[in-house]
């Protein structure tokens, strides 16, 4: 991979086999995961009737999916106001279908436009900006899972079991950054 | 936040927006996380509320330094609309009436 860059209307990267296949392979298992939850929505036929879906009003006990999919309002832990806890549950009935849908929407940008086998990348600007999105989300996804800090080391101690993930999570760091770099001009 | 480069900018926006806040009822805020990259959360702000990037990068080291920035207000409509539209793009955004 080396950096993006822009040729007329076009954003261009180029990754190799490997790197390919790890850009995918997280990219589906968040996706794999955002599409859990959104079967996990309850049905009932008034929803079917009228088109207006609505899921879950309880966060995700996952941590990862937890932070994907954050409440509407920042609730104390301890001592939670009722009145919030009531409206974040019907916020979040009320968007997460849309959110699941724009999430896994993104990764799919990214797993129809990042060649298996790997080989160049082009993207129109607003494919660029689906991949920054999806590339934030794996990131959170992988930053959640081996609990990073601010001031997360360039490598951890070889005793560490995240040890060999943060190399991963720090590329995707750079991918992501020399992006925003590119989309924003 | 984090940032892979060092190039912070520092321009700070003279007239801040915390004035007009006192007649609107609802607010944005966006706190601090450890993976959401600096230059991804001003390029963020930039393109959903349209603010210059020298306001962007205000509220964005506002996030940062202080662990929270107001990043808009309005009526529960806009701003719930606004914090949909922050957690679709990864930022650990909620909703509070104005105090």
């Amino acid at each position: 991979m080396n950096k993006w860059s822009r040729r007329g209307g076009a954003v261009l990267g180029r990754f190799d086999r490997q790197e390919a296949a790890v850009v995918r392979g997280l990219v589906s298992q968040v996706q794999d995961m955002l599409r859990a939850r959104a079967e996990e929505a309850p049905q009932d036929e008034l929803a079917q009737l009228t088109g207006i879906r609505t899921g879950p009003s309880t966060p995700p006990d996952d941590p990862i999916l937890s932070r994907l999919l954050p409440d509407f309002h920042r609730l104390d832990p301890d001592a939670p106001d009722p009145a919030e806890v009531d409206s974040a549950a019907a916020l979040r009935s009320l968007h997460e279908p849309e959110l699941l849908d724009l999430k896994t929407g993104v990764a799919g940008v990214v797993l129809a436009t990042c060649p298996p086998d790997g080989g160049q990348v082009r993207l129109s600007q607003e494919q660029a900006e689906a991949w920054l999105a999806a590339l934030n989300d794996v990131r959170l996804a992988l930053g959640t899972a081996l609990d990073v800090q601010e001031d997360m080391p360039d490598e951890l101690p070889p005793d560490d079991p995240r040890a060999p993930h943060l190399g991963v999570y720090h590329w995707l760091t750079w991918v992501q950054e020399t992006l925003v770099e590119v989309v924003m001009g | 936040m984090t940032t892979p480069v060092e190039h912070e900018r520092t321009q700070v926006d003279p007239v801040g927006e915390d004035v007009a806040f006192e007649d609107r009822p609802w607010q944005t805020l966006v706190w601090n996380d450890p993976v959401n990259l600096m230059s991804y959360v001003t390029y963020v702000f930039q393109k959903l509320f349209g603010y210059s990037r020298d306001h962007a990068t205000k509220l964005m080291l506002d996030v940062h330094h202080k662990g929270r920035a107001i990043v808009s207000s309005g009526s529960k409509d806009k701003v719930e609309a606004d914090v949909a539209k922050l957690h679709a793009a990864g930022l650990w955004a909620t909703m509070q009436r104005s105090s």
